[in-house]
């Protein structure tokens, strides 16, 4: 299963570094990583996707307890939240497939950031699932080139993850 | 008054009451070794740097203070990452300084830098790279806190030498403020109450105490929760010494070259009580078979060693000593007579054996005769190996902090430095290395810092001319085709003793060592025995591989 944590670390250098190390020296894999100052600019949050079993997750999370600089881990995959990914697709676009192009743009509520010669540059955010069908629809005109943020997610509602509202928890008991 | 971040580093480490660094200098650490000139903690000076780690590691463990030592940067620092490492599996509670290139120069490949926090990252509880100045006093207080709470480990302060001679208003935080580290202490308490049912519901309750009891102090507990549920006790490598020798529940080592004893109750058990230990692949071999009929009961302070190896029934996250306390008051007196009968024919079956033919000198009848002779108080610090399997089988302690050995890494050539900072923490106690021919070449330079610093060390070569567990895996796994185990060459281990002022002796026969020991155990001088040993023995019993613990052969 797809898990999707919520992450505040210390706003320290070097703490990149500790959490991507220990994830290759953990042998566990990351589907996604995106990192960015939080309202407190001392914290950071990562949005960290990865996939496993309960007990593997179970691992994850302590593990990255056991880094100092992690301040809080929320795994926020069973509860409402909103995610929003933001990608940049270059696509071959010559005259005659303009159109075509530009009426699926629309379709997805993306928005065409550059043109170029023989090329169309796409801007799009959303859920996985959207930017999925996006690309997958773009694809038979040749896609050359694709970058992704990686996912950030936020809780609905009034609940929040951030740090003020509890101290590291998720000791086993 | 201003003074430099050097000075201030001096006056941190005074205040957390630090009475020995162990070090060697260099250019990057130059304001530091400066400020040492001002001060009453003693600095000793290694031969190298591993050496500085590993007898920091030492005194750490026998103190059970923080082990600091100092460094200057690139080689320096390089140079003290397998004590690093050892350090950490082991979690012994280091302090690790080490110079570092000047800031500007940080990430230009300059004269001896290297990126120490980086290298460092994996085998550190933590590292920090000091870029303000402002900062030293309380990344210091930081460090020593992180060092020796919670689960203790190893922290690096890499200081850049602009950084070091910056000068700075100096005022040593008395709190820390880590909102990301707050380590557990006191398990919860439903399933403290929730242990105490399991145990009172248990016939055969055995406990498995790891390294973890020696750093919490809690062997009262554990003897006490012991003798009141009539429970047996078997010991990892580290935990040796948390419960006496000669107690009748006493079980010995479990794992790979554990007591048949231990591992037949581990095995036959239905409630296991594992205090500060962490199933490693050592002590359980083949997971399915430990403790198959066992409640398993799962007592540590990191939390990340709960459900990591071994799925436990009751984990309770928390000190040893402080969930231990918690439990006992849940408890009555159990006599569990059939079972405590059981252990006791299980010993009386599987005793440790070898044979003593001829007139050799087999290598556990020197751990039987050292123990014999060596006194409850003395400290026995081994080497990684053979030796350190017999030492393990053999000997008995009834103090812990008695027995300092490398567990976790299996690095060789520990025994000796951690020998020297044993013996500096530890003044008053005999201090016995027992250490392999190959090992003691891996840091046999110590011997001169054992020299200089006029220690009394009595050390002894188990001589085999062989990588001997090597050996023996390869006799065991590889059809005897034994390849780079044969030292070829080896010095006299009795002249290289004199030729450091120490006393040499070598002994081949059963009778000399006999002889010898009761003499040079108790005298006031250093001591080099170099005890040529049958090299065809094997460490038995042994679990193979893919076997359960009840299933060792030998
Ligand atoms: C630094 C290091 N290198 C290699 C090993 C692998 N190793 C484990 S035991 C051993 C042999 C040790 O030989 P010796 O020191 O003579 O002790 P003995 O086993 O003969 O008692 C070796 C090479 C190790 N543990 N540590």
């Amino acid at each position: 299963m797809t898990h999707t944590l919520a992450v505040l670390v210390e706003n320290n250098p070097g703490v990149l570094a500790r959490v991507a190390g220990l994830f290759s020296r953990r042998g566990f894999n990351i589907d996604s990583l995106a990192v960015g100052r939080t309202e407190d600019p001392s914290v950071s949050r990562m949005t960290i996707v990865v996939e496993g079993d309960d007990r593997y997750l179970e691992q994850v999370n302590k593990q990255l307890h056991k880094l100092v600089d992690v301040i809080k881990i929320s795994d926020i995959t069973r509860d409402a939240y909103v995610d929003r990914e933001l990608v940049l697709i270059k696509v071959h676009a010559d005259a005659s497939k303009r159109a075509e192009i530009m009426q699926l743009v629309d379709i997805f509520r993306a928005r065409i950031v550059d043109v170029g010669l023989k090329t169309l540059t796409v801007e799009i955010t959303g859920n996985e699932g959207k930017i999925d069908a996006f690309e997958d629809s773009l694809r038979p005109f040749g896609i050359k080139e694709l970058v992704r943020t990686g996912k950030i997610a936020m809780l609905r509602g009034t609940k929040s993850s951030s740090k003020n509202n509890s101290q590291k928890e998720g000791d086993v008991n | 008054m201003k003074i430099t971040v050097a000075e201030a580093l001096i006056r941190c480490l005074e205040q957390e009451n630090v009475e020995i660094i162990f070090g060697y200098p260099g250019g990057a650490i130059l304001p530091v070794y400066d400020a040492l000139n001002n001060t009453t903690i003693k600095h000793v000076l290694v031969r190298h740097e591993q050496g500085a780690a590993h007898a920091a590691d030492g005194y750490a463990r026998v103190t059970g203070k923080v082990g600091v030592c100092l460094t200057t940067s690139g080689p320096g620092a390089t140079n003290l990452v397998t004590g690093i490492a050892n350090a950490y599996m082991d979690s012994a509670p280091l302090v690790l300084i080490t110079g570092q290139v000047a800031t500007s120069l940080v990430g230009t490949d300059a004269f001896q830098e290297v990126d120490i926090t980086g290298i460092t990252l994996p085998v550190t509880k933590h590292n920090y790279l000091v870029k303000d100045p402002k900062q030293l006093p309380s990344i210091v207080k930081k460090a020593f806190h992180l060092a020796s709470t919670g689960r203790p480990g190893p922290v690096l302060i890499d200081l850049p030498k602009d950084v070091a001679q910056a000068k700075i208003e100096f005022k040593y935080p008395k709190t820390v403020n880590m909102p990301g580290y707050k380590p557990t202490y006191k398990g919860h308490a439903a399933m403290v109450q929730q242990a105490a049912k399991i145990i009172m519901e248990s016939e055969r309750p055995a406990i498995y105490a790891g390294g973890g009891v020696r750093i919490a102090d809690a062997a009262g507990e554990l003897q006490k929760l012991a003798e009141t549920i009539s429970a047996p006790v078997a010991h990892t490598l580290m935990g040796l010494g948390c419960f006496p020798g000669d107690h009748p529940l006493f079980l010995g080592m479990l794992g790979l070259h554990g007591t048949r004893y231990a591992n037949q109750a581990v095995t036959e058990c239905d409630c296991l009580i594992a205090a500060g230990a962490r199933f490693d692949d050592r002590v359980v071999t083949k997971i399915s078979g430990f403790a198959p009929k066992a409640r398993i009961i799962h007592i540590d302070i990191d939390p990340a060693e709960i459900g990591k190896n071994v799925r436990s029934h009751l984990p309770i996250v928390g000190d040893v000593k402080s969930v231990l306390g918690a439990i006992l008051p849940h408890l009555k007196k159990k006599d569990n007579a059939r079972w405590v009968e059981r252990i006791r024919q299980l010993k009386e079956e599987y005793p440790l054996r070898y044979n003593q033919g001829g007139d050799s000198l087999k290598p556990q009848f020197v751990m039987e005769k050292i123990n014999e002779l060596k006194g409850e108080d003395a400290i026995v610090v081994t080497d990684v190996g053979q030796h350190q399997m017999w030492a393990a089988q053999y000997m008995r302690f009834s103090e812990p902090r008695s027995f300092i050995t490398s567990g976790g890494l299996g690095a060789m050539g520990f025994c000796l430095p951690a020998a020297i900072g044993a013996k500096l923490g530890a003044p008053d106690r005999t201090v016995i290395p027992i250490v392999g021919d190959g090992g003691l070449q891996m840091t046999m330079q110590e011997l001169g810092t054992a020299a200089e610093q006029k220690l009394p060390l009595k050390v002894f070569v188990i001589n085999n001319s062989r990588l001997g567990m090597v050996r023996q895996l390869q006799e065991f796994y590889h059809d005897k085709r034994y390849v780079a185990v044969d030292i070829q060459f080896n010095p006299d281990f009795a002249a290289l003793g004199r030729i450091y002022g120490m006393e040499g002796y070598t002994v081949d026969s059963p009778s000399q060592l006999t002889e010898l020991l009761p003499r040079i155990l108790t005298s006031a001088a250093p001591v080099m025995v170099n005890c040529i040993v049958d090299h065809c023995e094997n460490v038995l019993p042994m679990v193979l591989n893919g076997s359960n613990i009840s299933e060792a052969i030998g």
